[in-house]
This record gives structure tokens, sequence and C-alpha cells, in this order.
């Protein structure tokens, strides 16, 4: 109640007040002029499918791939001492990277090396600094759920017989990866904005559109555009990991 | 007495400074039941940690039907679906129904698929959990969870059933349901080695009852010499402050 | 033609006021100081090794004949620096005009103010020598269309390349010049478009094996990129400046610096 009428209060006041500023009229033209929105609002949505695949067909990969580090940290025995500090090195030095650098990196300079087109394509190898970055963080959430399983799990499947690649598959994962859903929502979350990073390198994606809007019209609203398309999507997202993590926690109290 | 089934001759355990077991020398014999008994911390768990090859030992030898397993480089896989082991924490995985825990590692481990089904279907009924075998374990009391948790160990056709203080972290209702199975187990002639704290059924049903104290043998014999006319003074003493 | 002869309309109104060399006078940001931005970092040629304080570079060279013209003297002369965003957002302005090859356009003209041209940019292909090879001697537009391009995303170049090339593949955009040239580095792009002297500069001296592949008739076009000076929406000062430009314009000044400075520009083939 008292609640509502707190929100009330500042919704009406920002409402009223924030048109009464002086430079209200030039803001309101530069960033929220509704014939541009209209205007520029099928283009973006456009331009945010592209967003959207990039998305798609990188998440199947960076799971994959956070998954095989993930497995190569933990490997147990001696022989595969090297994988273990392959599997270390990879995490320290992605997760350490900002993503922008990356892209960069990646999207310019290995096709700079000399491939042939298309194997040079922005598209290919943006996705590929996207992923490397990713799948390092996945690859810590993950390992953090295979090490938040109890060693008594591990231990019934092992005296069952079950080797230790079955023990992984069958008992300590299924549980591991259910515990970091949650976590792993957030970095999708995460994800679906950097995916707009990728225009650094060439493709246009929504971000971008909207700066070549923003450029030829000399105004600020596509951007809002993009804004608006983005939270209809991150706002339902976020608030889905919200739920996952506050049912995760109900059910282990 | 004929070639014991399991034999641990001299077996030595230290964790870090902790010496767990000091030169451990025991026998079991093909369908016997044996009883540990001890305080906490007297060695109990790791000795049946060591039987199966879960702890490796320090020193000594694990024989089982004459073959030591305790051997560094010993292939345990095979062992370890001859000696099943079940533990005080049940250890159920929590995301399978109770069919699904028993039945994964005679699919995965003796590549048995569709006929696995009727003799797991047999086992939970037996013990009286045949309206439980789709259940999660969430779904289950302690008692039943423990139960499948046997019948897990069973379904693998084990010729050694190690039981590791179960019925410890039972309520006490529920605790004669589990003992039941092992009486019916017994009679079936499985070979038995059991830690427990539940002394009148050590007296009742074992074969003989082996008292560990601080990582040895302290005394061990028939379950009347043990309760009624124990010869060692740290046995007495152990007995009056459990049987209070 | 008509922006010219306005112009000259302008210059013949307001020469009386410059003549008493008041016009500017208390419409600056600080009286007696002419503020110009320009970009960060500023490009050659327009201002020479980044530092406009020299006046060499036509853009650098244009502001201190400007500004003399206008009355002020060449320390009386003050360089900020600004990105495009800051340019056009609303709010007060740090600079009174700002030089840094913007096109004028209709859209932008209802946010800012603009000068008069003083400049007329022809756009020319910026490719490397390799697809030069490919395409032979003279170009054709069919050529042009099979290419794949690049273009940064705050020039006009997009809109010419989407609607006068219409190549069969959509272009990539960028931030700024240098990733266009690392893009066409790494054989990402065949050819981008720019304004003619930043491609000949980049073909020379960015890009390796670059090449200009010809330059469009600035004259043929329906609405040729001009340069103007950036101004505040509503600025007192635009009346001063064109009067200024169009007295440059006039007396052969504009002309004589274009050719100290861009005198590369000519002899690059037109593309037909």
């Amino acid at each position: 109640m008292i609640a509502g009428l707190s929100t009330a209060i500042v919704v009406v006041l920002v409402v009223v007040l924030v048109p009464l500023a002086p430079g209200w009229d030039a803001v309101k033209r530069s960033f929220f002029d509704a014939e541009t929105f209209v205007n520029t609002f099928p283009t973006l949505l456009r331009a945010f499918l592209l967003d959207v695949a990039i998305f798609a067909w990188s998440v199947p990969m960076i799971f994959a791939l956070g998954l095989a580090i993930a497995l190569a940290r933990g490997a147990q025995s001696a022989a595969l001492f090297p994988l273990r500090i392959f599997g270390a090195v990879y995490v320290d030095l992605f997760r350490g990277i900002p993503v922008v650098l990356l892209v960069y990196l990646v999207g310019f300079g290995v096709p700079g090396l000399g491939l042939p087109r298309p194997w040079n394509s922005p598209y290919i190898w943006g996705t590929v600094a996207l992923v490397l970055t990713y799948s390092a963080y996945v690859a810590e959430v993950l390992r953090s759920g295979i090490e938040s399983i109890h060693a008594s799990q591990r231990n019934a499947a092992i005296c069952l017989g079950l080797s230790s690649r079955d023990t992984m598959r069958y008992v300590i994962l299924p549980q591991a990866i259910r515990r970091v859903v949650p976590a792993n929502m957030n970095m999708l979350v995460a994800l679906q904005k950097d995916v707009a990073l990728l225009s650094f390198i060439g493709p246009v994606e929504i971000l971008r559109q909207a700066g070549i809007f923003k450029s030829l019209l000399a105004n600020f609203t596509p951007y809002v555009v993009a804004a608006v398309i983005f939270l209809c999507v991150t706002v339902p997202a976020t608030r889905y990991a919200d739920y996952l993590l506050n049912k995760d926690r109900n059910a282990r109290s | 007495m004929p070639d014991p089934k399991l034999s641990l001759r001299g077996v030595e355990k230290s964790f870090g400074e902790a010496h767990v077991l000091r030169g451990i020398d025991l026998n079991i014999g093909a369908g016997e039941l044996v009883c540990l008994i001890g305080a906490s911390g007297s060695g109990k768990s790791t000795l049946l940690r060591c039987m199966n090859g879960l702890e490796p030992v320090d020193d000594g030898a694990v024989l089982l039907d004459g073959v030591d397993i305790a051997e560094p480089g010993f292939d345990l896989g095979p062992i370890r679906q001859r000696i099943g082991i079940v533990f005080q924490s049940f250890n159920l995985f929590p995301h399978m129904s109770a069919y699904e825990n028993v039945a994964l590692a005679p699919r995965r481990v003796l590549q048995e698929t569709d006929t696995a089904r009727p003799r797991i279907e047999a086992l939970f009924q037996r013990f009286g959990l045949a309206d439980h075998i789709n259940k999660y374990p969430d779904q289950l009391s302690g008692g039943q969870q423990q139960r499948v948790a046997v019948i897990r160990a069973l379904a693998m056709r084990p010729e050694t059933l190690l039981l590791d203080e179960i019925t410890s972290a039972l309520d006490p209702e529920l605790v004669g349901e589990v003992l039941d199975v092992l009486r019916q187990l017994r009679n079936d002639g499985m070979t038995m080695v059991l830690a427990t704290h539940e002394m009148s059924f050590a007296r009742d049903v074992a074969d003989r009852v082996v008292f560990m104290d601080q990582g040895v043998i302290a005394e061990e014999g028939a379950p009347e010499d043990i309760f009624s006319n124990p010869k060692r003074d740290r046995t007495r003493r152990f007995l009056a402050s459990v049987l209070r | 033609m008509k922006t010219v002869l306005t112009a000259a309309i302008f210059s013949a109104l307001a020469g009386a006021a410059l003549a008493d060399g008041h016009c500017a006078a208390g419409k600056t940001l600080t009286d007696g100081t002419l503020t110009i931005a320009t970009g960060n970092p500023a490009y050659y040629p327009w201002v020479i090794d980044d530092a406009p304080e020299s006046g060499q570079g036509f853009e650098a060279a244009v502001a201190y004949a400007l500004a003399e013209e206008m009355g002020f003297a060449a320390d009386a002369v003050t360089w900020v620096r600004t990105s495009f965003d800051e340019a056009i957002q609303p709010g007060a302005k740090n600079f009174d005009i700002n030089m840094q090859q913007y096109s004028i356009t209709e859209e932008r003209d209802k946010v800012v103010d603009f000068s008069a041209p003083y400049y007329t940019a022809p756009q020319a292909v910026l490719t490397t020598e390799t697809v030069m090879a490919a395409g032979g001697t003279s170009p054709t537009m069919d050529f042009l269309k099979e290419l794949k391009w690049g273009v940064v995303a705050s020039t006009t170049a997009l809109p010419v390349v989407m609607e006068q090339i219409q190549p069969n593949q959509s272009p990539l955009v960028y931030d700024d010049n240098v990733n266009v040239t690392a893009a066409i580095q790494a054989g990402q792009i065949d050819a981008a478009l720019f304004d003619l002297p930043t491609a000949l500069y980049l073909s020379a001296v960015v890009v390796e094996g670059g090449a200009i592949l010809g330059q469009f008739d600035p004259n043929a076009a329906e609405d040729p990129d001009q340069f103007g000076a950036l101004m505040p929406e509503g600025s007192a000062l635009k009346a001063c400046v064109d009067a200024a430009l169009a007295v440059m314009t006039e007396n052969g000044r504009l002309a004589e610096i274009e050719a100290q400075w861009l005198q590369e520009a000519t002899g690059v083939p037109l593309i037909k």
C-alpha cells in the first residue's frame, strides 16, 4: 500500500516535473520522437533477428565447449594433468580478456592471416570470439556445479561398479547442470547483449542499425527503439532466471 | 574352517596424522554375518571402505577369495560388483526415481537391459516397496530410502554386502523395517559385514561380533561371549556405556 | 549551385556588417575568441598530424582563413575536440563552429545549423590492387555490384552505396576508418566508399596494396556530398560564417586552399 503510493508519487513527479525543465523539448525531439520511432522500428526489428540468430547458433557451441573445458579441469588422473593445465589456462585467459578485444582480435586478426572467402567471414570469427569468452565463463559455472555435488554421490556410483565416465554422465552431471541453471540463465542474458559487439567488425545488427539511423537522422530515438526491443527479451529472461533461482533456493532449504 | 571369503592381513591406514587402522587381521567366512561394534572414530567405517577398495590401504593385504585386491593398480571395477556397500546416508541419486536408482548399474555395468526389470521389481516387492518403485528419493521416508539403497546394492548380485551404520541416520521407529531386510538376507546366506550401534540386533543375528577400539580389533567372538562375558576391560566399559 | 547563389545574396546583405568587423561580436562563446571543434583524432588531409593549431591541412587552413575573414586573428582561435554524437546531442555546446567533414543533410539540419558548404566531396571507391586486377582498368557499375562493400556508420556513404551502387550483398558497417581498413586487409570486404581525399590518404598510407578504383562525379550526383561547418541550432553566428564563406568563395581563397591541400584529388578517374 505504502509502496504503491510512494511509487505513484514518484511517477507523477517525474511525469509532471521533467517536461517543465527548460531543455525538455530538445531532449524529447532527440530521444523520443514518435515519427522516428515508428519509421525505424520495422528495420530495427529485422536487424534484431540477426542478434537472435547469432545468439541461437552460439549457445550450443558455448555449452558444448564449456562442458568440455569443465571436464578437462576436473580430470583426476595424473596422465591427464596437461589437460587440466590447459583447462585452467583457457579459463583464466578468456575470462580475463575483454570481449571487445577478442572480437577485434579474432574477427580481424584470424581472417587477416589469409583465409579465403567465405572462411574469413566476420560472422564466423565473431562467433568464435563470443564462444571463446562465454565457454570460459560457462566452464567455471559448470565446474562449480560439479564440485557442489557431494563426494558421497560419486562414492555410491563407483561402489556400484560404474566407470568414472558413467559416474560423471549419469550421476554427477545431471545434478550439477540442474543446480547451475539459474547462473547460466544470467549468462545467457549477458550474452544476448554482447552479441551486439559483433557489429564492431561489420555485421549490421540492431545497435549498428540504430547507429546508422542516428547519423542519418541526427536523432537518438532509434537507440530508444533498440532499447525497447532488447528489454522485451531481457526482462522476461532475467525474471525467469530469478524465478528459477528462488525455486532452487526454496527446494534446498 | 573353510577358506575365508574375505581376509584382511595387517591392514594399516592413516589420514594424515590420524592413524585409523593399526594392523587389522580379520577373516570373514562365506555366508557369515559379522557385526563391527565400537565407539565412533574407532575405525569401523574405514575398515569397511578398505574391504571394497574405496579407501586404498597403506599397508597389508585384502584377500577376496585368496586374491589381493589391495595391490596398487588392481582393477577394482569387477570387484565392486561382487562386494556391495550401503552407506549411513543412503546416497541415493536424487534426480532418479527409486527404480532408476536401482536399474542404472545393472544396465551400464552388467549390460542388462530388459532382463533387469522383472528382477528389480521382484526385489522391490520382496522388501515391501512395490508401491514406491517410481517415487523419487525426496518422496520417500528415511527407512524406505535405506531399503532402496540396499536393493540397489543387491541388484548387482553381490556375494558380499558391506553395511556402514545403515540405521544410524534413521528415526528409531524406522530402524526395524531396515533390520528386517537384513534378517531376510541373512536367511538367504548372504555374506555380510555390518558396522552398527544396534547392540540387540548384533546379539540376536550376528554369527560373530568384532569390537574395535582405537584402530585395533580389541576383542572378537560369538555374540553371547562378547555381550555376556567380555574378556577385556575396554570391551566391558564400552558395552556398559551403550547398554546402559 | 543554388547554395552558392544563396551565399552570394547573403554576402551582399551582410557586407556592411562585415566591413565594420563586428558581425561576430558578442555572438561567440567567449567574446573576442572563436572556438572551433574538430574530430578526435583529426585525420589527414583535413588536419595534418592531428594538430589543427598549425593551420596545416585543408580544414585547419579553411578554419584560420574563415576566422580571419570574420575578424579573428589567428591567436584568437581556440580548438576543442568533439565526437559526432557530442555535436548533435541536445544541450549546450562547447564550440562556436565544428568542422570535421560534416555532410549537410536535411535531417541533420533539423537538429543543428550548417554553414554554407566549404567543400563538395566526390565519393571515391577505396579497394585493393588485387580487386582492381580482377575488375580490369575501366570498372563498370556491374562490377561494383558484385563487390562486398564496407562503410563507416556515421557517414553518408551508406545511402550512396545502397541507392547508387545497389550491391548484390548487403554492406558491412564499421565504427571508423581504421576498422574499415582492417576489414579490407582481412579480405572481408572488397571495397569501401569514402570522400575522395580520405580515400586517397587511406590507399596511400594505411591499406597495404590499397588502390582507388575511381570517383563518382559530384556534379552528376542528384544530391552531392557537401561539407559544412556545424553550429548549434539557431546559432546567431551562422549569418557571419556564411557571409565570410561567400567572400572566400568569391575571391578564390577557398579554391586556393583546396588546390594546396587536396591537389591529389584531381586526376582520379570517374566511374560511369
